[in-house]
């Protein structure tokens, strides 16, 4: 999975990125299986391996899979990046052992989910009981979040939008001529 | 697309089974994994293919996108208007436990409801941003 | 019990790091967004990873089933990937205005017109 994620990193075909990212997705399925979450594992597969990735060759087609030829490991970033990355593993190494049940977030209300779900809502899935009932709150929001977001997108592309910026004259460069399909 | 007969015929054949599943996992969510918003998400890429290999023109005769405008809002109303009917009986919002005389049946059937809320929702959207982007003219 | 010990969380801050790197160092939009992909999805197995119970069974009922893994963190990212598309969309919405207006993707050439129209 990390060599995946990192020939994205490196890749400068787009399309071939996008495509990478997509076996990430698939990978990251598998590994939900792994841990138990089926549920997630479910979604994971058919978003991220399905529908992320044809939204990214939309956007592609739209616009251009050629990335600017221009590729030096920049110092600044990866400095940042490694220092953030020692910081949190110094910090991991007060978290409970992989897999440990008395870990806290095991403790708290999940017991009480996992005895009490059959009991109050009659739905063997814990998964679906926690998201509708119990948590019933967050995934409004969820949903709301969703809605709002097809209603963002529907007023960037939706019909009647001016294809250059209205009052700008710009000279068209024109790099956007090899497009995939 | 229409020398491609393989692809048609192919998708041709799995279509009705990706919607058939879709329906199966948002109704049998409640007993084996699935939901919402896995079912929203199977069933828009069921129609998303549909749209792709039969072109966006019979994709959207087949489910004008101002349907799919009015869907995106009723599924979130379906799960509103779940949480406030439990207003009416005194409870708090999205107490499903007063929908039924029994309270774990009344919490069966607002789970239902709710996540055919969260199915249409996740649904509409996706098959709306799928439109959007395939209709867009170069 | 040693063995897999913090590594899952070793896992997670390398696949979050590589994402991390992608989102600011590199200048091409799309890739930016694939970026944040990595990113979310390092968060997400970091929740799974937590709810994980040695022994357990995924969280559906069953009378010869005694340990289940934590549910909570499930239905948390449940919602979360397909949110995760939904805003996906909205930046590669984004992303195809930009192109619009801009004729790139490139974010330093954006900076360069920006620029070169404030002189104007």
């Amino acid at each position: 999975m990390a060599l995946t994620a990192y020939a994205a990193a490196q890749t400068r075909n787009l399309f071939a990125v996008v495509i990478l990212s997509g076996i990430f997705s698939l990978l990251a399925a598998v590994l939900y299986v792994v841990l138990n979450a089926v549920d997630v594992a479910f979604t994971e597969a058919a978003v991220g391996a399905g529908i992320s990735t044809l939204l990214m060759l939309a956007t592609l087609s739209l616009t251009t899979d050629k990335e600017r030829a221009k590729h030096q490991i920049k110092i600044i970033p990866l400095s940042i990046v490694s220092v953030t990355g020692l910081l949190l593993i110094f910090g991991t190494l007060d978290m409970p052992f992989y897999g440990d049940p008395n870990a806290p977030t095991n403790l708290h209300v999940a017991p009480l989910y996992i005895s009490d779900s059959m009991k109050q809502t009659g739905i063997p899935n814990i998964v679906t009981s926690v998201l509708a009932s119990y948590r019933g709150y967050d995934t409004f929001g969820e949903v709301v979040v969703i809605f709002t977001a097809g209603i963002g997108v529907l007023a960037l592309l939706g019909h009647g939008r001016n294809r250059t910026r209205p009052g700008k004259n710009r000279n068209v460069n024109l790099e956007d001529e090899n497009r995939i399909s | 697309m229409t020398r491609h007969s393989i692809l048609r015929i192919t998708a041709k054949f799995m279509i009705p089974y990706i919607l058939l599943f879709a329906l199966y996992v948002q109704f049998h969510g409640d007993f084996g994994p699935g939901g919402g918003f896995q079912a929203g998400v199977i069933f828009a890429s069921g129609f998303i293919l549909y749209g792709l290999i039969f072109g966006i023109e019979n994709a959207r005769r087949v489910l004008p996108a101002r349907v799919t405008r009015v869907l995106l809002a009723v599924g979130v109303l379906l799960f509103g208007g779940t949480g406030v009917i439990s207003f009416f009986f005194g409870h708090n919002f999205l107490d499903y436990s007063v929908l039924l005389k029994n309270s774990v049946s009344g919490q069966h059937l607002g789970i239902f409801l709710v996540e055919l809320g969260v199915g249409i929702t996740v649904s509409a959207t996706m098959i709306t941003i799928f439109y959007v982007f395939a209709s867009q003219d170069k | 019990m040693a063995f897999p010990g913090l590594l899952n969380y070793w896992i997670v801050i390398i696949l979050m790091m590589i994402g991390f790197y992608i989102v600011i160092a590199q200048g091409n939009l799309i890739k930016k967004i694939v970026g944040l992909n990595i990113f979310q999805v390092s968060v997400f197995i970091f929740y799974i990873s937590i709810g994980k119970v040695t022994g357990g069974s995924a969280p559906i009922i069953n009378d010869n089933i005694e340990i289940y893994s934590n549910p909570l963190p499930h239905v948390l990212i449940l919602t979360a990937i397909v949110v995760g598309v939904a805003t996906t969309a909205l930046g590669l919405a984004m992303i195809v205005r930009i192109k619009d207006a801009y004729h790139t993707i490139e974010s330093d050439e954006i900076d360069d017109i920006e620029s070169a129209e404030k002189e104007v």
